[in-house]
Order: C-alpha cells, then structure tokens, then sequence
C-alpha cells in the first residue's frame, strides 16, 4: 500500500528523519489524511537484520559518517546514534519517562544560574499531559494504561536489593516501551538482552516496524531510504518550497514540499538549517535569533559497575531492566539543579566491558577483574544538563562529506553544575552496590551522546530560540523542528518519550493548519 | 607452501616454535603443534612478540596461547593492507627490545610491564591493545568461558532460561 510521490509534487509534507520525531509524525499526518514523504539517510533493514552481536550491529546501525568532537566529546565518536530507517529507535532502549513539571519551567524553579543559559518551555507538563499519555498507549508502555510491568531480571534485583539499604523507596522495573504481553502485533519480551543492538522480535517499539508500516498502510506515505538531504530551499517570501537529496548513488534531486519537518536527531537537524544559508537567511534558515546549533544538551551521564559476591550475568534479560527514582527531584541541597535517574545497564559484552570498565588499563590486575564479568552489575546515572549557549554544533569551515556538505563540529562541555550532580551520582550508585558487599566498584565516564538535545530550542519569544511550542519555526511558519532538538531543557529522563508526545502534538497542530489553507 | 625456512627454532622464553620464510611471512606453532599461526607481513620475532604483548595486556591462565595467536593474526591482516601497520608494529617491537639492551620477550616479567608502560601513549601501542580487546574478548570461544553467553535470539533469549535465576541476594 506504499505510495510513491512526484518530485514536482508539491502537494505533499516532508518529513527529514524517520526515528522517534520523524517516523512518529509521519504516521499521525498520514493518519489524519496529509500525504507525506519521508527522506531518511540510511537504509532499511528487516527484523532478520538484527543479530545478537554488539560490535556487528554497531557498524549496520550507527551514524558513522564523520564529525569531530570538542570539549568534554570523544573526537572520533561524539554521538552513538543511528543511521537507518527508524532511527534511534532501532537502538534505543526503551525508557519512556515523563517530565517532571518543574523541568518545563527551569528558569523560574532553578533562578540564573551562572554560565546557563536558562529559559522556561513555552509548553507546561499540564498542556503536554494528553500527548503524554497517547504517545504511552501508542508505544505500550509499561506501567501505564494497565499495561503490567516486565519482570525484572538479576542486574535489576542487585540494584534494588542495594537501593532498599540504602534507602530509596521509588524502585521498580520502569516505564519501558517493551512489550510485558502481546500488544499491537508484536509479542512479549523474551528476555534477549541486546536491546540496544536492535529488538530481534521486536518487543521493543520502534517506528522501524509500527510507525512505518502504518504510515504505508494509509496509501498516503512514501519513505526514501538511503536518501541524505543536504539543503532546504526556500522562495522570496520567506517560505521553504522543498529539499535537495542525494540518493545513494550521490545524484541530487529536488522534492517540493508545502511544508518541511526536520527530524534528523540534533546534530543534523542544525546542520541542515546552518547548511540551507541564502542571501535571505545568511546565518541559516530560521536563526535569526543566532539560537540555531546553540544550547546542546546530552544529559549528565555516567555509568556504575560492581563486582558482586555472586554470579549476576548481568547481560541476561532486558538491558534497562530497571530504575530508582528517588534522585530525580530538584533539591538544590544535594549541591546542583535538576536531579538524575539510576537505570540498570549491562555491558556490552566481554570486549565491552574490557573496554570500558577502566578507559586504557591493562595488565594482570585488570585481567582479574575482567575475570570476574559474570559478577558484575552495572547501572547507568543519567540527568539533567543545564544548556549552555557555547555548547553546540557548528559547521567546519573547511572539511566535507561525501556528498560536499561541511561535516559537523559537536562541541560540549560539561557545566560545573553537570560535574556536581555526575559526583552525586556515583557516589549514590557506588553506595547501592556496596551495600551488598561489592568487592570493587568503577565509575565509568560518559560514552559516546545517545540522548541529545536542545540546538534548536522551543522559546516563547523569538528572540530566545529557534521555534515555537508547536516546533513551528519563528521566522518561517511551514518550517517545522520534530526531533530533541525543540526541547528548551533536557530534563533528567530519557528524551524519547517526550520526543514521541511532540511530534503527535505537532502533527494534530499541522494537519489542522494545513486544512485551513494556512499553509 | 613451498619455501625454504630462514629461521627456526624454539623461541626462547615463550614456549613456541617459529619458522620464518624468506618472503616475509612466517609460522608459529605451539611447541606440541596443538595450534598454527601464520602470517604473511610481519616476521617472525615481530609475530612472536605481539602474541606475548597480547599476553603480556590481558593475561588469563586459563587461556592457551591460541586465543592470543588470534590477535597477531588480525594484526598480520591490517598490516598486510596497510604498509604503514607494518612498519608501526615492526618499529614498535623495536622500540620495546632496545628499551632494556634485551629482546623484550626474554625480559622478566616485571620488566616487560615497564617497558610496555614507557610506550603507552603511542600509536603503536594503542594499536594492539585494541586489537588485543577485539580479538581475544569478541572470540566466542573465549568470552564463554568468562561467562558472557553471546546470541540468545536463537535460544528464546533468557526468559526461561535464568534472567532472573540469582541466588545469594540478602532477603533484606
């Protein structure tokens, strides 16, 4: 039932993107009767595509086109994102959180902040709320809409027998977009672990296998895989009129377009605005307040591993089996803003772990520990980043793609408030594992960005961000921002659910502007 | 294969029996034969020393030296690509036998660490660490027996199978 769209149509939406932004909103614009052409740079892959090997799956899955990474980034790897139909999605590991009600307004509830760059969403938890709870029902989300909770597996058991030494009260196994029982065509988890490789039954949502195929099965949606878009154009008035493509084999085309969203994860997102400069927008469409590629978030992350008095096999069962939540509120008394989540979080295999457990160490000591992997437990510290205007992505000013685009500069440093909260952190994390009597405890630093956010931020004034509290740009009212890049805070949990509950939002918004002609 | 060994001989201080061909490459064989490498770029006491480099980062008594033979191989491989591998890993076990006046191998175990450790930072050295965590620890037949169990998809995952099978946790 897949459709395919001319060129010269200039009838239909163009959505850039097909992960948790772009797919989702392709679906509900193909749903509510809007014909859309989805451009997504990589390649489409099937369910028997997915094996169970991390280092095999890392190199079909990732974004491994070149970007340099400054400041706090690893220079050859500054994100761990995907490069295939259904995005991130196909990687992620299913942590669906809502954000609290205080991290919409972070300016009014944490004050000025030296070196942040604080601003209030110009969205509330409460006009969220409805989205929230489709994208929830949308996804299966445990723990929500009667959905029961997955079973937890050893490395959630180890965490919440320490957190219940410790003293925590908010533990349990998580609001996870993993099926516990059949729901909406796909079976319950089996326990595989390798979420984060790709769900080989897909237990897991990801657009790859619901978003997409039922934007399809409307006869209104055609996705181009392998199809990298390197510019939008835009006429006299102001107005985007479509995007160049390359196709795989690197020949450009023009798809026209009545309106343009970008869903290309936030380093690309920025890239392409900064990249579609004119004589019109000489610093990049919609950044006429100098916002664009600005303010990039990644949440303070951190990773704890324990070696246990006994047997874990951590890998076994769903990666993020589990979260304590005590820490997530705001309480300036622990010596920062925000608060942070504790998720479990295996390794990523033998090589993994050997990798990553103490960066550059070697020798008999380590070997030892190394030895003791069916011991280890592990959790994964993540929470929120205060945005910072020098935090960002530029364009190099010399070095280009294989399609003559400028490769992308990511540069981040952590803010002293990030360095506070990631200290907390491990030493609440340590504290669990040492309550049981861990026998050596290691405090991982981040890996490579999967959550990223905030270059194109939300601001209720256009002096202040790049669009508004629909994702609709500033400066051009048929320009659409649908990926983290709109959010205006990071927030402390994982990004994806709130990504999902916009672009649902954003696509009632543009269906309904659309059908009135105002576009 | 039909050339004439250059070199052959026990290796001193490593166990392991080395022929060297003319044209480059060479053979290295468990002193019982249990096990061959060969390679085909790097000479033999380049091959030689990798492998107990590779030992020397992530010793584990309880894996033969055959696991280790791996990381030389996929290094013989790079090296044969890419002349500029050779040359680094050929200087780079210069740079560790000229550290002491001995050959590196033959240095005592101490020893060995701190000349490994003067090297360090470089490029070389990066090199085969990484090649080392690659090979020895993604090799199905070794990671089992540290008890990382790989593919599961084909098993029905873990779901009955031991996700949640652990036993010492304190009731409180």
């Amino acid at each position: 039932m897949s459709k395919t769209f001319e060129l010269k149509d200039d009838s239909v939406v163009v959505v850039i993107g097909s992960g948790a932004g772009g797919g989702t909103l392709s679906n509900e614009l193909t749903q509510r009767g809007v014909n859309v052409v989805c451009l997504e740079a990589g390649p489409r892959l099937t369910l028997s595509d997915i094996v169970n090997d991390n280092g095999t799956m890392f190199g079909r899955l990732s974004w491994l086109d070149k970007r340099i990474g400054t400041g706090d980034l690893n220079p050859g790897l500054p994100l761990w994102v995907c490069k295939t139909v259904g995005g991130t999605t196909v990687h992620w590991a299913g942590a669906s959180l809502r954000f609290q009600d205080h991290e919409f307004r972070v300016r009014t509830a944490y004050g000025e902040i030296l070196g942040a760059n604080l601003l209030d969403w110009p969205i509330t938890l409460q006009e969220l709320e409805p989205y929230y709870a489709r994208a929830e029902d949308k996804m299966g989300v445990t723990g929500t809409h009667g959905i029961s909770r997955l079973p937890g597996n050893n490395n959630f058991k180890v965490m919440a027998a320490g957190a219940k030494r410790v003293g925590y009260k908010e533990v349990h196994t998580g609001n996870m977009a993993i099926n516990s029982e059949d729901r909406d065509g796909r079976p319950a988890c089996h326990q595989i672990g390798f979420c984060m490789s790709g769900c080989a039954i897909g237990a897991k949502w990801s657009t790859l296998y619901t978003e997409i195929p039922k934007a399809e099965s409307t006869g209104r949606f055609e996705i181009r895989p392998e199809s990298m878009v390197v510019k939008i154009n835009h006429d006299d008035r102001g107005r985007v009129t479509g995007v160049v493509y390359a196709d795989k084999t690197g020949a450009l085309h023009e798809q026209k377009a009545r309106a343009v969203c970008v869903a290309g994860n936030s380093v690309e997102t920025p890239r392409l605005l900064l990249n579609s400069e004119s004589s019109k927008f000489p610093n990049g469409l919609a950044n006429s307040s100098g916002q664009v590629g600005r303010n990039y978030l990644r949440h303070m992350t951190g990773t704890v591993y324990a070696i246990m008095p006994g047997r874990v096999n951590f890998d076994r069962g769903t990666q993020m089996a589990g979260i304590i939540k005590d820490e997530s509120r705001h309480d300036p008394s622990r010596g920062f803003a925000g608060g942070y989540e504790m998720e479990t979080l295996p390794g990523f295999g033998l090589a993994g772990v050997a990798t990553n457990t103490i960066p550059g160490a070697w020798g008999a000591e380590y070997a030892k520990v190394i030895e003791m992997y069916d011991h280890f437990a592990g959790m994964w510290l993540v929470g929120e980043d205060l945005p910072q205007a020098s935090n960002g992505v530029i364009l190099h000013a010399t070095e280009k793609d294989q399609h003559g685009m400028p490769i992308p500069v990511v540069h981040f440093k952590d803010h002293p408030n990030d360095i506070a909260m990631r200290n907390h952190a491990y030493k609440a994390g340590t504290a669990v594992y040492q309550a049981l009597g861990a026998s050596q405890v290691f405090e991982l630093p981040p890996f490579p960005n999967t959550h990223n956010m905030g270059t194109c931020r939300q601001s209720e004034k256009a002096r202040d961000g790049v669009c508004n509290k629909y994702g609709q740009a500033h400066d051009i009212p048929n320009l659409f921002i649908s990926d983290g890049s709109q959010f205006t805070s990071g927030g402390a949990e994982n990004p994806t659910l709130t990504i999902v509950a916009l672009a649902i939002r954003q696509a009632e918004y543009l269906a309904d502007q659309l059908s009135k002609k105002e576009m | 294969m039909k050339a004439k060994p250059s070199r052959r001989g026990f290796l001193r201080g490593t166990g392991l029996v080395a022929m060297g061909f003319a044209t480059g490459g060479t053979i290295i064989c468990a002193a019982d034969y249990a096990w061959a490498l060969s390679t085909t770029a790097i000479d033999a006491h380049t091959a030689e020393t990798l492998l107990v480099v590779a030992r020397q980062l992530f010793p584990h008594d309880r894996l033969g030296d055959q696991y280790y033979a791996s990381v030389v191989d996929a290094l013989d491989k790079q090296a044969a690509s890419d002349p500029a591998v050779r040359k680094l890993l050929t200087d780079g076990v210069g740079r560790l036998d000229s550290a002491r006046g001995i050959v590196w191998v033959q240095l005592s175990n101490r020893a060995r660490d701190a000349a490994l450790k003067s090297v360090e930072n470089s490029e070389f050295f990066t090199t085969v660490r990484t090649a080392t965590i690659n090979n020895l620890y993604a090799n199905p037949l070794v990671y089992r027996f540290f008890g990382f169990e790989g593919s599961s998809v084909e098993h029905g995952g873990y779901i009955h199978r031991g996700f949640d099978d652990i036993g010492w946790l304190p009731s409180s």
